[in-house]
C-alpha cells in the first residue's frame, strides 16, 4: 500500500486543515464537519492526517487499542499483552453500515460453534484514541448518527444488547463529511460536532493548477514526491506535539470569555455549547500559534468554523451562514 | 432498438469508434484510471463491448457484482456456511480479498448509496481496482450516483447504436500489454496540467478528479500510440472521453481567459529534476503550447444537444432510494412490528431469531447426530436452518396545511377553503394520518396546530381562524417548510398543502413589497423542491394565477385550480396527489 497523500502537500483549503489540526491538538473539542463540493480534497485530508499524526502506544491483542492492560476492558480476552506502536487509527464508517457493526454484536460464530457468549467488537472500538471517518454524513441513517454522536460525546460505547452487557472506552474524534446538495443534517446532531468547515473547490486558476501538478507529482514520481514533503509533515507534527503540550499553560482572562459570550449571543446561538467549543478551539488555536494566551486574534480566526452551524438556519440566506459570523465577529470583536 | 432516437448529431461511427478508445485505455491503466461508465441499455452494442472487455484486462480477472452485494462478499469475512460444517472459523476472502479486480457492476443506476460509499472507498484505496459500471437508466433521474461517477475517468453513452453500427472490436492484447510496459515511462509535456485544468473549468467542472484522470487518460493514450510523450491528439482523446461528458457548461467565448494566460508568470516547478531530461523533446514534439482552443473545440464537438435539459434535471434533487420508499410499508430486519423469521444467510445485515433457528434444526437432530456421532456439539446445526429477524415498518404521514388567511383570500373563498380542508381532516382521520396547520396572514405565519391526530382541535382551530391583512406567502412556505423538517425527523413522512390566492404581497422580512415578495416565494418554493416533499398548490383565486402555476412548478408540485370546485373534488385531487 502506497503512503497516504501528504498533508503539507494539500494547496489551500486552510481552514479545514486548521480545524483538523486543531483537533489533533485537542481532541475534547469534539469532531469536525466538513461540507462541501465532490472532489474538493474531504477525503485526501482526511486519510492525510492520520499520517501526519505521531503513533500511539497499544496493548497489541486490544481490540480498543488501550493504552496499558488495565485499560483493557475486562471482557475482552488478551492474548498478546506487548505494548506496541500503532499508527493512530482512522476508521471508515461506510454508508449502510449497520448498528451491529458499528457498536458491536454478540459475535455470532462463536455463539453458534463453541456456544459462547462473546462479544463482537465493532468500529467504535477499533476508532478509540483515534479518528472516525463518516463520508455523506448527511445520508447516514438517522438512528446510527444519533448513536455515534452518544457515544462521541460520552466516550464510552455502552452495550446492552442480546443478553450483553459490555461497555468500553471509545474516545475518537468524529469527523463527517458530506455535500449539503445532497440532503442536510439536523440542527441537533449539526450541534454536536465541534467545528465546522465548508470547503468550495478553488476558483482561482492557478490554485487549481497547482493542485493538479501536485497530485500528478504524486502519482507518476511518488519517491521523489514523498521525499520532498515527508520533511514538511515532520515539521508539523512537532508544532502539533509543541502544541499538545502547551496547550495546559494557555491562559484564557476574562476579557476572552467575556468575547465568547457575547459573540454567541449576537449570533443567538441556542446553548452553550458554542462558547465552550469556541473556547477550547481558540484555546488549542493560541497553543499552536505559540502564544501563552488568548487573544482577539485568535477568536476571531476560529469564531467562523466553531459557530457557522449552530445559526438558526436561514434556507434563503445565500451568502451562508459563515458571512453572518465574519460580520458579527466584526461587530463584537471591533 | 427500443431506445429513443440519439441526438441528430452523434455520429454512430465516432461514438462506436470513442467507445473502442474508451476501452483500450482502460485495458492499459485500469488502476489509475478508476473506471468506465458505460451507459447503454442491454444490446448487442454493450454485449459486443463487454465481450471484449475481458480478454484485454486480462491478466486482471473480472468480477459481476450483484446489487445485493454485502459486506463480507465484498471484503471478505467468516464464511458461516464452512464454519458450521468445519466448526472452526472458515474466512472468506471476498471479491477484493485476491489482488485487483475489474469489478463489474450490472445495472449501476440501481446501486443503493451504501454500496457506491463502499466502491468510492475502494477505487479511493488506490491498490489498482477499477469499476465498469453498466448503467441502464432510462430516465434522466436514474443515473449512477454521482459518488461513484466521478471517480470513473471514462463515460461513454451507447445510447441509440444499432448493430450494423458496431463493427466487432479487434484490439490487439499484445499492443495493450506492450502499452501498459510504455505507462510509466510516458511524460507529460510542460505546460499539459495547465491547459487542462484550463479546459475543464471553462467546462463548468468544479471536481478536481476530473483534470487528473484526463491527464491520466492522455497518458495512457500515449503510451498506446507509443508515444514517449503526451501528445496534442492524447490530450483531444482525453477530454473527448473524460471532460466533455462532464461539462455543465457551453465554453464561454475566450474574452477573458488571455488576460490571466498573459500576466501569469511560470508557475513554480514542484517536481524536481524529473522534466528536465525531457524538456528538448517536448520543444521538437510539440512545438508552442497545447493549443486550449483545440482541445475546447474537441470538446465542444460532442457536447450533448440537450446539455441545458440535462442541468435542468441534474438540479433537482437526488432522491435516493433509501429516502424514495419511506412513508410506504418497508420490510427490514432491524426494528418495526415483526414479520415471520426467514431463512436466509447470515450477512452482518440481518439479526438472526435464535429460536426459530433452533426450532428448524430441532427435527433434524437425531438423523444428523447418526451421521456425525463424534460431533461435540450438543445441538447441530446446519447453515440451512438458519432463520432471520425480519420486521415491517411503516412511517406515518403527516398532511401539513399551509392556508392563505390574508383579506383578498378572506373576500374571496377562505370559507370554501376551510370547508375542503374539514373534509380533507376527514379522510386524513380514517387514513390515521397526522394534520397539522399553518395560517399566514398580516406580516408572519402561525403554526395553529403542531402535528397531530386530534380531528377536533384542528376543527376548531381552523373555524377560529380570522382573515385579513397581506398575504406573505413566503413565510406561509417557511413555516410549513419548518414544520416538514422537523417532523421527519421525527420518523413523520410530510406533504404539504397550500391554499392560497397566489398573490404575494409582503417579503419575508415584513415589508410591503410585491416584486420582493414574490422573490421570496419563488425562492422558499425551490427550498421545499429541494427537500423533496411532496406537495401540492391549491389556486382558490376566483381566476386561476398563472405565476401560481409556475410557483408550483418551482415546488414541484401539483396544481389545482378551484375554479367553483365542490369540496369532494378538490379532496380526491388531493388524495390523488399525495398519497405516495
Amino acid at each position: 500500500m502506497t503512503h497516504p497523500f501528504p498533508f503539507s502537500a494539500i494547496v489551500g483549503q486552510d481552514e479545514m486543515k486548521r480545524a483538523m489540526i486543531l483537533t489533533a491538538i485537542d481532541p475534547g473539542i469534539g469532531g469536525v464537519l466538513v461540507f462541501g463540493d465532490r472532489g474538493t480534497g474531504k477525503s485526501t485530508s482526511v486519510r492525510a492526517l492520520a499520517a501526519l499524526l505521531p503513533p500511539i502506544t497499544a496493548v497489541a491483542g486490544c481490540p480498543c487499542n488501550s493504552a496499558s492492560r488495565a485499560d483493557c476492558p475486562d471482557w475482552a480476552e488478551i492474548r498478546d499483552e506487548t505494548l506496541v506502536e500503532k499508527p493512530t487509527p482512522v476508521v471508515d464508517l461506510p454508508l449502510g453500515a449497520t448498528e451491529d457493526r458499528v457498536v458491536g454484536a454478540l459475535d455470532i460464530e462463536r455463539a453458534l460453534t463453541r456456544g459462547e457468549k462473546a462479544f463482537e467488537p465493532g468500529l467504535l472500538a477499533r476508532a478509540n484514541r483515534g479518528y472516525l471517518y463518516i463520508d455523506e454524513v448527511n445520508l447516514l441513517e438517522d438512528h446510527i448518527v444519533d448513536l455515534l454522536l452518544d457515544v462521541a460525546v460520552s466516550g464510552e460505547n455502552v452495550i446492552e444488547r442480546e443478553g450483553l452487557s459490555i461497555r468500553h472506552k471509545a474516545r475518537f474524534v468524529l469527523v463527517g463529511s458530506g455535500n449539503p446538495e445532497e440532503g442536510e443534517l439536523r440542527p441537533q446532531l449539526l450541534d454536536r460536532f465541534g467545528l465546522s468547515v465548508e470547503v468550495a473547490s478553488p476558483k482561482d486558476i492557478d490554485q487549481r493548477i497547482e493542485v493538479i501538478r501536485r497530485r500528478d507529482a504524486y502519482e507518476t514520481d511518488h519517491d521523489g514526491f514523498m521525499a520532498h514533503w515527508t520533511g514538511e509533515d515532520a515539521a508539523l507534527r512537532t508544532r502539533i506535539l509543541a502544541a499538545r503540550a502547551l496547550l495546559r499553560e494557555v491562559k484564557a482572562s476574562d476579557d476572552a470569555l467575556r468575547d465568547c459570550a457575547r459573540l454567541c449571543v449576537a449570533l443567538g446561538a441556542d446553548g452553550l455549547r458554542g462558547e465552550l467549543t469556541l473556547l477550547r478551539a481558540a484555546r488549542a488555536y493560541a497553543a499552536f500559534a505559540g502564544a501563552n494566551e488568548v487573544t482577539r486574534e485568535h477568536l476571531r480566526a476560529i469564531a467562523p468554523s466553531a459557530l457557522r452551524h449552530r445559526l438558526r438556519r436561514d434556507p434563503l440566506d445565500e451568502a451562508g451562514s459563515g458571512t453572518r459570523v465574519e460580520r458579527a465577529v466584526a461587530e463584537v470583536l471591533a | 432498438m427500443l431506445a429513443p432516437a440519439p441526438p441528430p448529431e452523434r455520429d454512430p461511427v465516432e461514438v462506436w469508434g470513442r467507445a473502442a478508445t474508451a476501452v483500450a485505455l482502460l485495458a492499459v491503466d485500469p488502476g489509475g484510471l478508476g473506471g468506465l461508465w458505460l451507459k447503454a441499455r442491454v444490446g448487442p452494442a454493450r454485449e459486443r463491448l463487454m465481450a471484449v472487455l475481458p480478454g484485454l484486462l486480462a491478466p486482471m480477472p473480472a468480477a459481476r457484482l450483484p446489487l445485493t452485494l454485502t459486506d463480507e462478499q465484498l471484503f471478505g469475512g467468516v464464511d458461516l456456511a464452512a464454519t458450521l460444517a468445519a466448526g472452526t472459523v472458515v474466512r472468506s476472502r471476498g471479491v477484493l480479498g485476491n489482488g485487483p479486480r475489474a469489478l463489474v457492476v450490472p445495472m449501476a443506476e440501481r446501486l443503493t448509496g451504501g454500496l457506491a460509499a463502499r466502491l468510492a472507498q475502494v477505487l479511493d484505496a488506490g491498490q489498482g481496482h477499477c469499476v465498469v459500471a453498466l448503467d441502464e437508466g432510462a430516465e434522466a433521474d436514474e443515473r449512477l450516483p454521482q459518488t461513484v461517477a466521478d471517480r470513473l475517468a471514462l463515460h461513454v453513452d451507447l445510447s441509440g447504436l444499432a448493430l450494423a453500427d458496431c463493427p466487432d472490436l479487434e484490439i490487439d492484447p499484445d499492443l495493450i500489454a506492450a502499452a501498459r510496459a510504455r505507462l510509466p515511462a510516458v511524460r507529460l509535456p510542460a505546460d499539459a496540467v495547465e491547459t487542462v485544468v484550463r479546459v475543464a473549468h471553462r467546462l463548468g467542472i468544479a471536481s478536481l478528479r476530473a483534470p487528473l484522470l484526463a491527464l491520466a487518460a492522455g497518458r495512457a493514450s500515449a503510451a498506446l500510440d507509443g508515444e514517449p510523450v503526451v501528445t496534442e491528439d492524447d490530450l483531444i482523446c482525453a477530454v473527448e472521453l473524460v471532460l466533455a461528458p462532464r461539462a455543465t457548461m457551453l465554453p464561454a467565448e475566450p474574452e477573458e481567459t488571455p488576460e490571466p494566460e498573459a500576466e501569469e508568470p511560470p508557475p513554480p516547478e514542484p517536481k524536481t529534476g524529473d522534466d528536465t531530461p525531457e524538456s528538448d523533446v517536448d520543444e521538437d514534439d510539440v512545438p508552442d503550447m497545447l493549443p486550449e482552443e483545440v482541445l475546447l473545440e474537441a470538446a465542444r464537438a460532442i457536447l450533448p444537444a440537450d446539455l441545458l435539459a440535462k442541468l435542468a434535471a441534474g438540479k433537482a434533487p437526488r432522491v435516493t432510494g433509501a429516502s424514495a420508499g419511506t412513508g410506504a410499508a418497508k420490510k427490514g430486519n432491524r426494528r418495526g412490528r415483526p414479520l415471520p423469521s426467514r431463512p436466509g444467510r447470515l450477512d452482518g445485515q440481518s439479526r438472526i431469531d435464535l429460536v426459530a433457528t433452533l426450532r428448524a434444526a430441532a427435527p433434524w437432530q437425531v438423523i444428523r447426530r447418526r451421521l456425525t456421532p463424534d460431533a461435540p456439539q450438543k445441538v447441530l446445526i446446519r447453515a440451512e436452518d438458519i432463520r432471520l429477524r425480519r420486521f415491517e415498518e411503516k412511517s406515518d404521514r403527516l398532511l401539513i396545511f399551509a392556508v392563505d388567511a390574508s383579506g383578498s383570500a378572506a373576500f374571496t373563498r377562505l370559507a370554501e377553503a376551510k370547508g375542503a380542508v374539514e373534509l380533507l381532516l376527514g379522510e386524513a382521520y380514517a387514513r390515521r394520518d397526522h394534520v397539522a396547520l399553518v395560517a399566514f396572514r398580516g406580516d408572519h405565519a402561525e403554526v395553529l396546530l403542531p402535528p397531530t391526530r386530534s380531528l377536533v382541535q384542528t376543527k376548531r382551530r381552523l373555524a377560529g381562524l380570522p382573515g385579513g391583512g397581506g398575504t406573505p406567502l413566503a413565510a406561509g412556505l417557511r413555516s410549513a417548510l419548518d414544520l416538514a423538517d422537523l417532523s421527519r425527523g421525527r420518523g413523520l413522512t410530510p406533504s404539504i398543502a397550500l391554499l392560497t390566492d397566489g398573490r404575494a404581497n409582503i417579503a419575508l422580512d415584513g415589508r410591503a413589497d410585491r416584486p420582493a415578495a414574490a422573490e421570496d416565494a419563488r425562492r422558499m418554493a425551490l427550498a421545499v423542491r429541494a427537500t423533496a416533499t411532496p406537495a401540492l398548490v391549491i389556486d382558490m383565486s376566483p381566476r386561476p394565477q398563472p405565476q401560481l402555476r409556475d410557483l408550483a412548478g418551482e415546488m414541484n408540485a401539483t396544481y389545482l385550480p378551484l375554479p367553483r370546485a365542490d369540496a369532494g373534488r378538490l379532496s380526491a385531487a388531493v388524495a390523488g396527489a399525495l398519497v405516495p
